[in-house]
């Protein structure tokens, strides 16, 4: 946390290299003016966006540093954090042994506007500035698929227009959305990453327009962020005892920024739920965490921190040491350092697929 | 005198109001007329529909398993696993939007409890139900029922209008610390939101799956508002609630904290550690896969042997044998469950014991 990177200059000496399936390239609303309509332009100056929460600017929940950005990752040149390629390459990209890096860009992106074709067209033009603002000028850099999830014909349409397109490596939601992602709403999208062969990202944050928690709105930031792992596992139950995936058998959903450590507790309780009411769901045909262990990848940070390292082994064999992905969240400040995050004593096989085969095999890179 | 606490407690049974009228005893003349004459059916809470296998064991069915003392206690002490039990019925006397309906059918059935459970039954103890519709209300109720010791605890639903930290609640927790009740958050919405923080689920199944990730609000907003530090004396019992959520949890606030703490510097140490000292959770449902080593495993990752609370959650179906124990526990801890760690959580029982 807020760490002031010793800017290491390891690669060289070892055979390490790294996915990481997390980091936040910074998008302007003017560096999307090439890629939007002169209406929706338009629109934007004068209405702005409208993100079903009350300030102009800033968040509901303010951060604890502004943009919620590690203090050291302002660029020098100015320009907000990772805004400026040179400077990412410099403290990030070229500091640690960076293979590839998906890009999960989370504003200005058009998701979760309240008009829904103003964000279909936000999203469009992020897309396109992924590939020509980021991945143009540094092919390390992977493209996510931001779809405007509250309109699903566009979301599909927006997935078809990528299709094919191996810049692209999966379909982005982020985690807040209107309603569980179970809902049938939303299974045309599904069905467009599955047809794609694209896994389908969900990144914590979004606005629902619904209190955080069940039991309305919490006072404070700290809860906010305690309360992703909650949404997360909502969303878990929706799309295993929807039949989601008895209907898309091919589809896998990638669970990022939202820890793992809640995610064996959510397959043992959803069994212990099914074992008494199988009848609500008839169309599940084996238990709900077998769909978990099948179809979830997580991300690992922010990397959980157990009170001894035995209980985070646990933990990731329990969630499956073919599904954990490294992930830094560059830049912000609750970045984790590719170099220090692992716990010790992981085995070379391991590591390797955290750091690196997991994501290569799930995001067909390279392939 | 009651009997002293050889065998444990039963910290979580539900005995059920079996219709309206048995509350007619415990209505003044106006609510009576008005139930009456406007054909309210009841204020049965839809967190327990009584044909879902979870609301009732198939071998505790007859009749309605619950609604008689005799039957009750029949059932719950059968095994012979305890020696008290904890009633928290589930009535639905948050649910009314009406701050004075909430509040007449609360004190109705503190009363009917009183009478129809506790003065039959020496064994049981019982929860008090407070109006969350109105604080002074609320707190008007804990006064009234604190004055009689078989009240060994003040329960709420999981879900309300907001979190459970937040300042306006307080005085609830002023009164509940100052009588030695702590306070039992069971499952339960009282549907101000809609019961997943993403919507309405489709199946049953997701609401109850829920309360989990309400648990985890709940605790996090009372830890974070201070509850704890303003209240050094308060515990809080998370009923129903299993218990594999829990670790993880609790990791990730305290990893939060870490890095924000600033935000809420009255928080002045690790939100595991508040957790361990103030807050216990039921062991029914146990939702841990059986198998010993998993169990060992969570057992580690609970960090304390003063976390869990002996409970047969009658007369839902969590598990099949008359005894709650999971598989697995060593002696040692069981006996902790059973005995020690409710007797350390309710020091109303403690005083019975002694």
């Amino acid at each position: 946390m807020n760490i002031q990177s010793p800017q290491p200059s390891v690669h060289d000496k070892t055979t390490l290299t790294i996915i990481d399936v997390d980091i936040h390239p910074k998008t302007s609303a003017g560096d999307l003016r090439p890629y939007l309509s002169q209406r929706w332009w338009d629109y934007l100056k004068t209405y702005g966006t409208r993100q079903r929460q009350g300030f102009q600017t800033g968040f509901a929940y303010p951060k604890s540093q502004p943009n919620a950005a590690r203090r050291d990752s302002w660029p020098p040149g100015g320009g907000l954090p990772g805004s400026d390629l040179d400077f990412m390459k410099r403290q990030f990209l070229d500091a640690y042994p960076i293979e590839f890096a998906v890009m999960n860009p989370l504003s200005p992106t058009g998701q979760g506007d309240q008009n829904d074709a103003f964000g279909a067209a936000m999203a469009t033009a992020a897309n396109e500035f992924q590939i020509h603002g980021w991945h143009h000028r540094d092919n390390r850099l992977l493209a996510s698929v931001i779809v405007p999830y509250e309109d699903t014909e566009a979301s599909v349409a927006e997935i078809r227009r990528r299709a094919g397109d191996r810049r692209f490596v999966q379909v982005l939601f982020r985690s807040r959305t209107s309603e569980a992602m179970g809902k049938k709403r939303y299974w045309p999208i599904y069905q467009a990453a599955v047809e794609a062969g694209l896994p389908v990202g969900v990144h914590v944050f979004g606005t629902s327009g619904r209190p955080a928690s069940s039991s309305g709105w919490p006072s404070f930031y700290i809860e906010d962020m305690a309360e992703h792992a909650c949404c997360c596992q909502t969303q878990v139950a929706s799309l295993i005892l929807e039949g989601v995936f008895e209907r898309f058998p091919d589809l896998k959903i990638v669970m990022i920024e939202a820890g793992f450590g809640w995610m064996p507790s959510v397959g043992w309780r959803l069994d212990a739920i099914w074992k008494r009411l199988k009848d609500e769901v008839p169309h599940l045909k084996k238990a709900p965490s077998e769909y978990l262990r099948e179809h979830f990848w997580v991300a690992t940070q922010p990397m959980e921190e157990t009170e001894n390292p035995a209980q985070l082994l646990d933990l990731m064999g329990w969630v499956g040491w073919d599904r954990i992905m490294f992930s830094s969240d560059y830049p912000h400040w609750d970045f984790d350092d590719p170099l220090q995050v692992l716990p010790a004593g992981l085995d070379a096989e391991k590591r390797a697929a955290i750091y690196s085969e997991n994501a290569r095999k799930l995001y067909r890179i390279g392939r | 005198m009651p009997p002293p606490v050889h065998k444990g407690v039963d910290c979580d049974v539900h005995p059920a109001v079996p219709n309206l009228k048995a509350l007619f005893p415990y209505l003044d003349g106006y609510w009576r007329e008005s139930f009456i004459e406007r054909g309210i059916p009841g204020f049965e809470a839809n967190t327990y529909p009584p044909n879902v296998p979870l609301s009732q064991r198939p071998d505790w069915k007859e009749t309605r398993a619950a609604t008689d003392v005799c039957q009750l206690s029949d059932q719950v002490f059968r095994g012979a696993q305890t020696d008290f039990a904890i009633c928290n019925c589930l009535y639905g006397v948050e649910l009314p939007f009406s701050e004075d309906m909430g509040r007449v059918v609360a004190r109705a059935v503190n009363d009917w409890i009183r009478h129809e459970w506790l003065d039959k039954d020496a064994r049981l103890r019982a929860s008090i139900v407070i109006p969350m519709q109105n604080v002074e209300f609320a707190v008007d109720e804990i006064e009234r029922c604190a004055a009689d010791k078989r009240f060994v605890q003040v329960k709420v639903m999981a879900t309300q209008e907001t979190p459970l930290g937040r300042r306006h609640w307080w005085p609830i927790y002023a009164a509940a610390e100052r009588h030695g009740l702590p306070i039992g958050i069971h499952p339960g919405s009282t549907y101000r939101h809609a019961t997943t923080s993403l919507g309405w689920p489709t199946y049953y199944s997701e609401d109850y799956n829920a309360y989990a990730q309400a648990f985890q609000s709940q605790i996090a907003s009372m830890v974070c508002e201070g509850v704890f530090t303003k209240y050094p004396k308060l515990k809080v019992v998370i009923l129903e609630s299993g218990v594999t959520w829990a670790p993880a949890f609790l990791w990730r606030l305290s990893k939060l904290w870490r890095g924000l703490r600033s935000e809420v510097p009255w928080v002045d140490r690790p939100p595991v550690e508040i957790v361990r000292d103030h807050v216990r959770f039921t062991i029914a449902p146990f939702d841990v896969p059986p198998d010993a080593r998993t169990i060992a495993r969570v057992i580690d990752h609970l960090g304390s042997e003063e976390f869990l609370l002996y409970a047969s959650d009658f007369p839902h179906w969590q598990h099949d044998d008359d005894d709650a124990m999971p598989p697995h526990v060593p002696k040692t801890l069981q006996d902790k469950i059973r005995i020690d760690n409710p007797l350390a959580t309710y020091p109303r029982l403690k005083e019975d014991a002694a």
